[in-house]
C-alpha cells in the first residue's frame, strides 16, 4: 500500500546540509498499523510528512497505492492527497467551525452535495462517539475529544491511508489509550491502513504490527513487533524497549546499597527477561531448588507479540553460596541478570 | 436652568446644529467610504502579502518585497502630505480637487497599505498547522485562502477594520485642508481659529461618541466570531 523507496531529505541551514532522511526503504502492506518509532530530531516526522509530500524528498520515490507521489503535478497531488488522511500531534482543528464543520470540510473541498455531507459526517461523528458535540466549538472540547474529531475528519474523504503524527504525544495515558483502541477499532472496521510516528513504545506494544525503528535519519530496524521484541538487534531498539518498563531502584534502597557483601546484607539484583529467556516458571523453581528466598522489589513484565519479556528488581535472601548458584542457574536460563550491589 | 439654557442655545444657534449635523455626515461619509474601498483594496494584499512570504503557501519574495516596499512607502508618508500630494491623481478621478468627494482619494489609498498590514498580521496568527492540515486534506491553495485562513484570521481581520475605521476619523479631520468639509474640519475652523471653545468642545464629544461607537461595534463582533 505504501512504498518508501531510497528516500533522502536533505536540509540546508545557510550552507550547511542536514541529512534529515537517508535513504528510506520501508514497504506497508495493506491493512496494517505500521509504527515508526524514534526519538525527537530522528527525523520520523519528516518521514510521515514525506509520504502525502507535505515535505518533498530529495531524492526517492513514494508510491501510495500504486501511485508514484514525487513524479504529480500539483492538482495531481491535491486530489491524490485526498485519498491519504492525516492526523496531527497539535489536532489542527479550525477555530472557526463547529465540530460537524470542521469533519465537513473535507468533503466541501471535494464538491460533495450537502446532503451527503449531512449523513456523512453524522454516521462519522457516529464512528468517533460525537454524535451529541456536533454544534460545538474545538476550543469546548477535552485533548481527546479534539483527536476524535480530527480523527473523524481524516476518514471523510474515504482514504486508504491514515497517517498519525505524534497523535498521542499531547494526550494523558487514559485517553491515549482511548484514541489508540479507536485507531484499531477503524483499522479493522475499515481494514485502513494506519502509519504512525511516536516516540512511545508504548504506543508501538498497544497496536501495531509492525514497527520501524529510526535514528539519525537512518533505518535502525524494522519488523514485526514480536521479533523486534523478542530478538532486538541493535541498541536503539533495546533502549526503546527497556524505556517501556523503567524499574529504578526506589530512593532508600539506593541509599543502603553498598559494593561488596557483608554480613546481614543481600544482593540486589536485575533480571532482565528477552525472547531469548526460557519460558518457563523460573522464580519459584529458583527458591524451592536452591532454598533461598527471593522478595521482588519491583517487576515489569509483559507479553507482546506472542513473547514475554520484562524487568524485575529482587533481593536473594540467604546463605551466599545459594544465592551464587541460584543466580548460575539463572543465567543458563537465558536471563540477563545484573547484581546492582548488597542491600543490608 | 440649565436644561433651559441648553433650550435657549439651541434656538438661537439653529445654523451651527445644521453646520454641525452636515459635517457629522460629511465625517461619515469620508470614513466609510474609504474605509470600505480601503477593505476591498488593502483584505487582498494583506492576503497577498502573507501568502507571497518566504515559506509561504504562494512563496514569491521578488513580489513580496516589492509590496513590502511598496506599502512601507505608503505608511511612512505623512497623512497631510499625502492629501497635497495627490491633488493631481484626485482630479483625475474625481473630477474636481475639493470637496468630500475629492478627500475620499487620500483617504482611501492612505488606508490601504495601513489595512494592507494590520490583515497581514491577523493572517500571521493563525497556527501553520491548520494550512499544513488543509494541504494534507487536499486543499487547493484559493480553498486554503477561503475556508481556512480568512474564516480562521477573521476576529483579527475584525480588529483590523475597527482600528483603521476610529483612525479615518483621524484622518478626516485634515480633510479640511481640501474643503472636504467633515467636523474635523468644523472644530478647526470655529474652534482653533476662531477662539470658539463651545463649538470646538461640541465637535469633540461628537467626534469621541463616533469612535466609541465604532470601537464597541467592533468589539462586539470580534466577540461573536472568535471561537478561539
Amino acid at each position: 500500500m505504501i512504498e518508501i523507496k531510497n528516500v533522502n531529505k536533505v536540509f540546508y541551514q545557510g550552507n550547511k546540509a542536514i541529512n534529515a532522511l537517508s535513504d528510506i526503504n520501508l514497504t506497508i502492506e495493506q491493512g496494517t498499523i505500521f509504527g515508526v518509532i524514534g526519538s525527537s530530531g530522528a527525523g520520523k516526522s519528516t518521514l510521515i510528512r514525506c509520504v502525502n509530500l507535505l515535505e518533498r524528498p530529495t531524492s526517492g520515490q513514494v508510491i501510495v497505492d500504486g501511485v508514484d507521489l514525487t513524479t504529480l503535478s500539483e492538482q495531481e497531488l491535491t486530489q491524490t492527497r485526498r485519498k491519504i488522511g492525516m492526523i496531527f500531534q497539535h489536532f489542527n482543528l479550525l477555530s472557526s467551525r463547529t465540530v460537524f464543520n470542521n469533519v465537513a470540510l473535507p468533503l466541501e473541498l471535494a464538491g460533495v452535495a450537502k446532503s451527503t455531507i449531512k449523513s456523512k459526517v453524522e454516521d462519522l461523528l457516529e464512528l468517533v462517539g460525537l454524535a451529541d458535540k456536533r454544534d460545538v466549538y474545538p476550543a469546548n472540547l477535552s485533548g481527546g475529544q479534539k483527536q476524535r474529531v480530527a480523527i473523524a475528519r481524516a476518514l471523510a474523504s474515504d482514504p486508504k491511508v491514515l497517517l498519525c503524527d505524534e497523535a498521542t504525544s499531547a494526550l494523558d495515558p487514559a485517553t491515549t489509550i482511548s484514541i489508540l483502541e479507536l485507531l484499531r477499532k477503524i483499522n479493522e472496521e475499515l481494514n485502513l491502513t494506519i502509519l504512525l510516528i511516536t516516540h512511545e513504545m508504548a504506543v508501538v506494544k498497544g497496536i501495531c504490527q509492525e514497527v520501524a525503528i529510526i535514528g539519525d535519519g537512518k533505518l535502525v530496524e524494522n519488523g514485526t513487533v514480536g521479533d523486534i521484541f523478542a530478538h532486538p538487534k541493535t541498541d536503539l531498539a533495546r533502549d526503546f524497549i527497556r524505556s517501556t518498563l523503567d524499574l529504578s531502584i526506589p530512593a532508600d534502597y539506593e541509599a543502603r546499597l553498598q559494593a561488596t557483601r557483608t554480613e546481614n546484607s543481600y544482593p540486589l539484583i536485575r533480571l532482565e527477561f528477552t525472547g531469548a529467556s526460557v519460558d518457563a516458571p523460573v522464580i519459584s523453581h529458583v527458591a524451592r531448588e536452591f532454598d533461598i528466598d527471593i522478595s521482588i522489589l519491583s517487576s515489569n513484565m509483559d507479553y507482546v507479540g506472542g513473547v514475554k519479556f520484562g524487568l524485575m528488581l529482587a533481593e536473594f535472601i540467604g546463605p551466599e553460596a545459594c544465592a551464587n548458584k541460584a543466580i548460575e542457574y539463572l543465567k543458563e536460563q537465558k536471563i540477563e541478570l545484573e547484581v546492582l550491589g548488597y542491600v543490608i | 436652568m440649565s436644561f433651559n439654557a441648553v433650550i435657549t442655545w439651541w434656538t438661537e444657534n439653529t445654523r451651527l446644529i445644521e453646520l454641525l449635523v452636515d459635517s457629522l455626515w460629511e465625517t461619515i461619509v469620508m470614513v466609510f467610504t474609504s474605509g470600505f474601498i480601503g477593505f476591498a483594496v488593502g483584505i487582498p494584499l494583506g492576503v497577498l502579502l502573507h501568502l507571497s512570504k518566504k515559506n509561504g503557501l504562494l512563496e514569491n519574495t521578488t513580489m513580496n518585497k516589492i509590496l513590502g516596499i511598496v506599502v512601507n512607502i505608503g505608511r511612512s508618508i505623512p497623512f497631510i502630505i499625502l492629501l497635497v500630494a495627490l491633488i493631481p491623481v484626485t482630479r483625475f478621478i474625481v473630477g474636481s480637487s475639493i470637496g468630500t468627494a475629492a478627500a475620499i482619494v487620500p483617504l482611501t489609498i492612505g488606508a490601504i497599505p495601513f489595512i494592507a498590514r494590520l490583515v497581514e498580521g491577523a493572517l500571521l496568527e493563525v497556527p501553520s498547522g491548520l494550512v499544513e492540515a488543509a494541504q494534507a486534506m487536499g486543499a487547493k491553495p484559493m480553498q486554503i485562502i477561503k475556508k481556512v485562513l480568512l474564516p480562521e484570521a477573521l476576529p483579527g481581520i475584525i480588529n483590523a477594520v475597527t482600528i483603521t475605521l476610529v483612525t479615518l476619523v483621524g484622518y478626516s479631520a485634515m480633510a479640511g485642508t481640501v474643503g472636504g468639509g467633515g467636523l474635523g474640519d468644523v472644530g478647526i475652523r470655529y474652534g482653533y481659529q476662531r477662539f470658539d471653545a463651545t463649538v470646538m468642545m461640541i465637535t469633540i464629544v461628537i467626534l469621541v461618541i463616533l469612535v466609541q461607537m465604532i470601537q464597541s461595534l467592533g468589539d462586539h463582533l470580534v466577540k461573536r466570531v472568535d471561537h478561539r
